[in-house]
């Protein structure tokens, strides 16, 4: 906690100084918390919190689901079986994410129409969909390590007591693997946090499109970026913070 | 058939690549039966086990396990109900409780109620004598402690074959007495086991049949009796030489 503290205070004077040396070149007011427009502004760019976190959290909700359907067949011993899941891990591993959102968003209702579901996508799912299936083949990969660091003797006893695949994998296998996971997928999560701003290019109201708009009319991009990046900065940090307090719980739950 | 054979394996065949670690096995074991399978490291004994309940699949040959073919649809299913097994490296489930792991099977491949399935399993932690650790992780236990919990999670599952895959290979010396007691008691009670392990004083108190294995075939068999007494074969002598001889 002590180290969380040292970190702002250091920000804040980072800023305090900047603030006063106003020498022209700095225009802190824009976002100053004492003047009506500066709190008209904060609250504009604040305004895009729920959208980001909203946007970010079910996507990762399916990416993370996503994921396990596409690592589960990818571990058959069946080449037939694993082949689809390959394909799928190789190939969405492989579009960059930009375009893939602008296929996402103008393309995909087209090719739906055409087949005969008559669908539209808002800015809000398009970017949703895209962050899901763009990031799960990375948890798909992440499920599939996990997974395969579970000696193979616990499925062999889980069968011998009778489980099913279904659940072994349930009840012996993903909890243990969830626990070795946990940290590169919360590195998912945040990875989709930050590549949630990328929404902003089709007209999702979150914190980077705002930023972006209040630029347009304030002219002030330094101080309005600046406090852009600070927002996703304490996204992040409740993150890690909410992620160590989880590690511990199932690390205490574990060594009960 | 004879309803009394419970497990008949016919020439049974399998590799690994190149390598024949089964070459045209026949075992039938009777209901009640007790067999002690020994053999040289790499001589397929695990092996030979390991495919009674379809843990290893097999190239060629048939098993039939009380009537059930284990190549029929859904024949593994089905004998793996009747076959419990033990393991050399326990194989406990490490992120649930003792009395956990024991309700695990019964509760979700057998649909009994908790409560149920919480009585049967103090049961069977009061016949491997360890009720009072039925609340810890098996870490938290001994090796010994950790393989009875292993037999009394099979026995949870009321099989009516144990396979026992080299049980007390993996403990130190001072525990594999009280896991060979609860294997012995076990035998009285009637079980059927086939167990691979090199005690040869279990063998010698619990066996009906000792059955040596050697570079994929079973090469003899006898009463323990007999084969400590006079092995047939000098393979076998020569085994049992170097394994008794400290």
């Amino acid at each position: 906690m002590t180290r969380f503290f040292k970190i702002w205070m250091l920000l804040g004077a980072c800023l305090f100084l900047a603030a006063c040396s106003g020498d022209g070149t700095w225009g802190w007011y824009v976002i100053d918390p004492s003047t009506a427009q500066g709190q008209s502004n904060i609250r504009f760019l604040v305004g895009g919190f729920w959208a980001t976190i909203q946007l970010s959290l079910i996507a990762t909700a399916l990416s993370m689901t996503l994921g396990l359907l596409v690592a589960l067949p990818g571990m058959s011993s069946n080449r037939w079986v694993r082949l689809p899941s390959r394909v799928y891990i190789e190939f969405v591993r492989a579009i960059p994410l930009l375009p893939m959102l602008f296929w996402v968003f103008y393309g995909l209702p087209v090719v739906m129409r055409s087949l005969g579901f008559p669908i539209t996508i808002d800015a809000f799912w398009g970017a949703i969909i895209t962050l899901a299936i763009s990031d799960s083949a990375f948890t798909a990969e992440i499920y599939r390590s996990g997974i395969q660091s579970i000696p193979k003797g616990q499925t062999e006893a889980a069968r011998t007591v009778g489980l099913t695949y279904g659940q072994t994998m349930r009840y012996v296998i993903l909890p243990q693997a969830i626990r070795r996971i946990l940290p590169p997928l919360a590195n998912q999560f945040i990875y989709i946090v930050k590549m949630s701003a990328f929404a902003s290019v089709i007209g999702m109201q979150e914190l980077t499109r705002r930023a972006n708009e209040l630029v347009v009319t304030e002219y002030r991009p330094l101080e309005i970026y600046t406090l852009l990046i600070l927002e996703y900065l304490v996204l992040v940090l409740i993150i890690s913070f909410f992620v160590r307090w989880l590690e511990r719980k199932m690390g205490a739950d574990e060594s009960r | 058939m004879n309803a009394d054979r419970v497990i008949e394996i016919r020439s049974l065949n399998k590799s690994f690549g190149d390598f024949q670690v089964l070459r045209n096995v026949d075992l039938t074991v009777s209901l009640g039966e007790r067999i002690v399978i020994c053999g040289p490291s790499g001589s397929g004994k695990s092996t030979l086990i390991r495919c009674v309940n379809g843990l290893e699949q097999y190239d060629s040959g048939s098993i039939t396990v009380d009537g059930i073919s284990l190549s029929e649809p859904g024949g593994v299913d089905k004998v793996r109900a009747e076959v419990g097994m033990v393991f050399q490296q326990f194989n406990l489930f490490p992120h649930l409780s003792v009395i956990e792991n024991l309700t695990l099977g019964p509760m979700k491949a057998r649909g009994l109620s908790r409560k149920e399935a919480e009585a049967l399993a103090m049961q069977y932690l009061e016949r491997v004598k360890i009720p009072e650790q039925a609340l810890k992780r098996p870490r938290e236990l001994s090796g010994g402690q950790q393989q009875r919990v292993a037999i009394a999670r099979s026995l949870c599952m009321k099989p009516k074959i144990m396979l026992f895959d080299e049980p007390t290979s993996a403990l130190d010396p001072e525990m594999i007495a009280e896991v060979l007691d609860v294997m012995v008691e076990l035998a009285r009670d009637g079980m059927t086991m086939l167990v691979v392990t090199h005690e040869m004083g279990f063998a010698r108190k619990v066996a009906d049949r000792m059955v040596f294995m050697d570079g994929g075939e079973i090469v003899e068999t006898g009463t323990p009796a007999d084969v400590f007494e006079a092995p047939k074969t000098r393979r076998f002598k020569s085994f049992l030489d170097k394994i008794l001889q400290h």
